[in-house]
């Protein structure tokens, strides 16, 4: 089964005057996004850095094999062995937008621009990673296999 | 304790409000301290290093002197603080019956210097109003929260409220989401506490310097990405009335500190 993501929202209007960034549209295929939103793979190496950069927010929840840093989360899930547990498709999703597996999750939406309230002025209509931002951590994450 | 005392404390007993879908019980209330580590447990503790009391010492001293075109001390009209400002703080925000709706205790006092000795207003966070409120806070140490507690702030309280379960901001998330449902866990290697704004105005060391409940807010806001409501907005008055009703019946801690 295949659902279209219409995500193009480049038309719609904000309240605050500014213009919603126009996504990249991406196939949902089952619980998963196959294809990269960039149509090319990620550098697991510069998503490993981007995991550990605080402003991604990743390791602010979530801890993993990262000996380096002590400052981990425990909000979410060790990230270790995250490649054995999901698909590289599943994991782009599970990025993309997380809220479609459990409503209730406090993992956020990272590539997401509607819907929300109160963002930052400078932040709104902005998804909080870029399309190569998630290639790039999704590249990673299917290489942490136990 | 008389026997007009114990029926005093039965009537509050029953008109404590009653606990709402994810709200911490009261036997399950934890202030930050109890988060912190020994080092700064030991500065709050010592009044000779915990940095918020030379806040309340220039609060003390300001509390005398005059200002203002009327001329006058807050000390001229509200006398010891020891006695008049005792459980003050731990009732605020309160409702202001002229303006219709609560008011800060930073409020109240640039509404005492404004209407009673026609002083301009001390500006957000600056030294002068920090040290005024954490001298006039420092007076309810050790009492017990009641904001919330009057009945013209219960719209307000459930304005706070509704506030404080909102996701929002770019990482679409709600206060009740850290402080109430993982205060037991770790952000980034730092406890999340359960937000109860016990020891306001409160010496950050992150901060390096005493800060106010909303500058607090305002941080939190910004962490998830939203766009931090002003100081003195009505949506961060209620969320900080709806705290301190949250908190009811902890002990104030003023000046605390936390890291």
């Amino acid at each position: 089964m295949i659902h279209i993501a219409a995500l193009i929202a480049a038309s719609l209007a904000l309240t605050d005057g500014t213009r919603a960034q126009a996504l990249v549209s991406y196939n949902i295929v089952g619980d998963g996004i196959p294809e990269s939103l960039t149509g090319a793979p990620g550098d697991a190496a510069r998503g490993r850095a981007l995991v550990l950069d605080r402003s991604t927010t990743c390791i602010l929840c979530h801890s993993g094999p990262f000996p380096e840093t002590r400052f981990q989360g425990d909000l979410a899930p060790d990230l270790t062995g995250a490649g054995n547990r999901w698909s590289t498709s599943q994991l782009r999703l599970r990025l993309v937008d997380a809220s479609r597996f459990n409503r209730e999750t406090i993992m956020p939406s990272y590539y997401r621009n509607d819907g929300l309230v109160r963002v930052g002025r400078n932040l709104a209509g902005k998804p909080i990673l870029s399309p190569s931002q998630i290639e790039d951590i999704v590249a990673y994450l299917a290489t942490l296999r136990d | 304790m008389s026997v007009a005392r114990t029926i005093i404390a039965a009537m509050l007993l029953v008109a404590a409000p009653a606990l709402l879908a994810g709200e911490i019980p009261q036997d399950a209330r934890h202030s930050g301290y109890s988060f912190m580590g020994p080092d700064t447990r030991a500065m709050q503790d010592d009044d000779t290093s915990n940095p918020g009391m030379l806040f309340v010492l220039d609060g003390e001293a300001l509390w005398k002197t005059r200002s203002g075109s009327a001329g006058r001390a807050c000390a001229d009209c509200h006398g010891d603080a020891r006695e008049s400002m005792k459980g003050v703080a731990a009732r605020y925000p309160a409702f202001d019956k002229a303006l219709g709706r609560p008011v800060t205790l930073d409020q109240r006092i640039n509404l005492c210097r404004a209407n009673h000795q026609q002083a301009t207003p001390l500006s957000h966070e600056s030294r002068d109003l920090l040290a005024l409120s954490a001298f006039v806070a420092h007076q309810s140490r050790g009492v017990a929260i009641t904001a919330g507690d009057d009945p013209q702030l219960k719209p307000f309280v459930e304005q706070g409220r509704a506030l404080f379960v909102q996701r929002q901001g770019q990482l679409n998330l709600a206060c009740t989401n850290c402080h109430d449902d993982n205060y037991d866990k770790h952000l980034a290697g730092a406890p999340v506490t359960q937000g109860q704004p016990t020891g306001y105005p409160l010496y950050r060391l992150e901060w390096q310097t005493l800060g106010s409940l909303e500058r607090r807010l305002r941080s939190c806001m910004s962490g998830v990405r939203a766009q931090a409501f002003d100081y003195g907005a009505p949506e961060l008055v209620a969320l900080e009335l709806y705290l301190m009703a949250r908190a009811r019946g902890m002990p104030m801690e003023s000046p605390a500190v936390r890291p």
